[in-house]
């Protein structure tokens, strides 16, 4: 069927938003993201399949990430007139037993739940009443939005990650998907839609932080065949709001895309996908697939003269292909390298056409400004970053997942309340933000709120939204020189600041960690950044000394450690520590000896222990093990 | 960018070409658009496991782009080798968020076990080890990926029991 009006989608909507949310059957939703799977989703979902082939009542489906990563795999149970139910870490041993216990209405094994839903609505569907209002929740067990890990959340870019099979283009109506693309069609002139955006105050996710309403009005007053690009490339390491987007709710990135063509005029898409990401390629094709059965996508898309064809294209791994220019050569089939910006991609980008580049989470985000309104959006958030962003909780965190919340909400709130705070309750050190191109923030910053200025004042970017944990445990000066050599890597070599001068404060910062650190090194990587800083071709130079200034800044006495005591208290940099066993804390119960590989603990049961230091090559094995905190750093 | 030698004249002789094969491979799915370059690419590794030379050499031809500019895209993207590679490829993140978490420890525990003293390969053809930058698991830090299975929460101890599974 092609959906050639309103009607036509309303029809879908009503026909699956029932089913959604009155199933006839006990559905069985299996949270299937990468992150899902590889905690055990998928065979959990094949135990599930066998044990309930249908029939019987129960119908299993799977579903995209609710982005509490820690818990997966993720299994949500709902029937007509029953309370929605949360299980969290199911593995396969314990599905068939999950599903049999709310089948008899038995929740008595609490610790199998994480919570049951108020409220499984979306934003965008506020107008319907809520389907939970009628039933009798369940005693004792929380409320998921009430835990300390969603309560502070508003969902707007992962709206329906974890609530619809993504593999569905009928879910993603029922939820109210792509209502504001036929709005944006029939009803708005292209200007009206660019102010929408403009007004919201959106700006773009992917880092820059530029008004999206702006980009899009430049590249709509520029002639030529324009077109519409989607960076999937998320390379940031540790950020992964993207990569859950796509394979939990692909169609809002499409929508998101489609009313962009509509208020740029263009007609033709692409979608950059990182090469790493094979599941959220799958899930896209599906999803184009869908949307041009019904018409969404395609020659005269419901029955106007407007067109619009996306094509996937994926990376090969180069992480300076996040740029924009980069991106665009990488499309073309070249070399992801990066050109001066001096007439910008929106005039000439791919095949020398005004080309729009925006990034996964703005698009997923756009359907719902045009669904609901500038005012509302920008209602949400700081005075100059408005709405929401996905940050991805990673590191040494208790609660690791993803999570959505207003802009200017503090990092304090972030990591402590939502995030559970630091793992094994260690130390709190810092929090690095915007992956290699941001900065390591200590703890004296934890109360700022988290928006893309207020993160730039410290020396930091938001970037795409990764949020790194850092406790004791954590060396600065090593995470300034993991992130150089990262970007040593992948610096596209072609400007001299940032291909040498990159590789020259790595060679300074390899030098310090080794132990072989001398006076006034510290001074020579400033000098060395603020070249690098100011001379480098692209982003990717610019900001690399981003990690390095701001952990000499917030951090100076480890460097001062690194280089003058020979010391690494974090116990990092192999060669400027070494374990000891402490002969107060040592109970002797041989846990370390006997995981030790090279057989350098000795010592009888209940007797202090022995390190032979010769032996000990610090592979951190027995300091990992011993839960008495016997084995010291020195 | 990722530093790859030539391979040598032994390595080239070794794989066999199956050039009908080859066409389908570029013409079926990608038509000869100069634009689907790194899908081509993508597509012949996935065959070969690694980019062979001759193949190469063909697609330049074919699609009518340099033969120095697909050399210069086969080198400058990380996914792409231009050595053979090993029967399982070991994948370990090197992402911020497993680096905090041991990553580093867990690849020099890997190292130590396949004997591979600098090299990617180890002589029997049986692992490849390749660092990536995040595979988006974060949860499960630090993660190794043998193949298509993912390994999470990886203990430097159970290096050597997990890689044992694989043939």
């Amino acid at each position: 069927m092609k959906i050639q009006s309103k009607a036509d989608l309303e029809k879908i909507n009503r026909e699956y938003s029932s089913r959604l949310y009155y199933p006839d059957t006990t559905k069985v939703l299996v949270g299937m993201a990468s992150c899902g799977i590889a905690a055990g989703g998928k065979a959990a979902l094949e135990k599930a399949m066998q044990d309930f082939p249908g029939g019987n009542g129960v119908s299993i489906r799977q579903t995209g990430c609710l982005g509490f990563c820690e818990v997966e795999p993720l299994v949500e149970i709902a029937a007509t007139g029953k309370p929605r139910v949360i299980y969290q870490k199911i593995t396969e041993d314990k599905i068939g037993d999950v599903i049999n216990s709310y089948l008899e209405n038995n929740f008595k094994k609490t610790k199998w739940i994480l919570g049951q839903v108020r409220d499984p609505r979306s934003v965008m569907e506020d107008h319907l009443e809520n389907p939970l209002s009628k039933v009798e929740p369940l005693e004792k067990i929380p409320f998921l939005e009430d835990t300390p890990f969603y309560n502070n959340q508003v969902k707007i870019a992962l709206r329906n990650c974890g609530y619809i099979d993504p593999d569905s283009i009928e879910e993603y109506i029922a939820r109210g998907g792509y209502f504001a693309f036929l709005r944006a069609l029939f009803d708005h002139k292209p200007e009206e839609i660019i102010q929408i955006i403009t007004d919201s105050g959106l700006r773009g996710r992917g880092g820059g932080g530029f008004s999206a309403g702006k980009k899009w009005a430049t590249c709509a007053r520029h002639h030529g065949d324009r077109y519409i690009i989607c960076n999937a490339d998320e390379g940031d390491p540790g950020a992964y709001m993207d990569r859950s987007i796509l394979e939990g709710d692909p169609h809002s990135v499409l929508e998101g895309m489609l009313i962009a063509a509509v208020a740029i005029g263009s007609s033709q898409g692409f979608m950059y996908v990182r090469n790493e990401y094979p599941l959220a390629v799958k899930r896209l094709v599906t999803a184009i697939k869908q949307a041009e059965s019904y018409g969404l996508l395609g020659e005269n898309i419901a029955g106007t003269d407007f067109s619009f064809n996306i094509k996937i294209s994926t990376g090969a791994g180069a992480f300076v292909c996040g740029e924009s220019t980069a991106l665009m050569a990488s499309l073309e089939g070249k070399v992801g390298r990066p050109r001066a910006k001096y007439v910008h991609t929106v005039e000439k980008g791919f095949r020398q056409n005004p080309s729009n580049l925006n990034n996964v989470e703005t698009f997923a985000n756009v359907p719902a400004i045009v669904s609901k309104g500038a005012e509302w959006y920008a209602g949400m958030g700081t005075e100059g970053s408005k709405g929401t962003k996905v940050f991805s909780l990673v590191g040494k965190i208790t609660n690791t997942g993803l999570v959505e919340v207003p802009m200017g909400t503090t990092l304090r709130n972030i990591i402590f309340d939502i995030g559970g705070g630091v793992l094994k309750k260690k130390k709190f050190k810092a929090v690095q933000t915007g992956g290699p191109s941001g900065g390591c923030i200590p703890e004296q910053y934890l109360d700022l709120g988290v928006d893309f200025d207020e993160l730039t004042k410290i020396g930091s970017i938001m970037g795409s939204g990764g949020m790194i944990v850092m406790d004791q445990d954590t060396c600065m000066v090593d995470i300034a020189r993991y992130f150089l050599d990262f970007l040593e890597e992948e610096s596209c070599g072609q400007c001299n600041p940032c291909r040498e001068g990159i590789k020259r404060m790595l060679e300074i910062l390899t030098a310090i960690c080794e132990g072989n650190g001398k006076e006034g090194d510290v001074e020579l990587l400033e000098e060395l950044g603020d070249m690098v800083a100011k001379a480098s071709l692209c982003g990717l130079g610019t900001s690399a000394p981003n990690p390095v200034v701001t952990t000499i800044n917030y951090f100076r006495h480890e460097y001062d450690a690194h280089i003058k005591d020979k010391k690494c208290r974090a116990g990092v940099c192999k060669n400027l520590y070494y374990y000891e066993i402490d002969a107060e804390a040592c109970t002797g119960c041989r846990v370390c000896a006997r995981k030790c590989p090279q057989d350098a603990i000795t010592g009888e049961k209940k007797e202090v222990h022995q390190l032979d230091q010769d032996l000990c090559i610090k592979c951190s094995i027995c300091y990992e093990a011993c839960k008495f905190n016997a084995v010291i750093i020195k | 960018m990722n530093q790859v030698s030539p391979p040598t004249a032994e390595q080239c002789v070794d794989v066999a070409i199956d050039y009908m094969e080859l066409d389908k491979i570029i013409e079926e799915e990608f038509g000869t658009d100069k634009e689907n370059l790194i899908m081509i690419l993508q597509a012949i590794q996935r065959r070969y496991n690694y980019l062979p030379q001759p193949t190469l050499k063909y697609l330049a031809e074919k699609i009518g782009v340099a033969y120095s500019q697909i050399y210069g895209v086969g080198t400058f993207y990380s996914t792409f080798s231009l050595e053979p590679k090993g029967r399982n490829i070991i994948s370990i993140c090197l992402g911020t968020a497993c680096h905090v978490r041991g990553g580093e420890r867990v690849r020099e525990r890997i190292i130590d076990t396949l004997n591979l003293n600098g090299k990617h390969t180890t002589g029997d053809m049986r692992f490849t080890l390749e660092g990536v930058r995040c595979i988006g698991c974060c949860s499960l830090g630090p993660v190794i990926k043998v193949n298509e299975d993912v390994h999470g929460r990886i203990g430097s101890d159970e290096v050597e029991k997990v890689l044992e599974k694989y043939e």
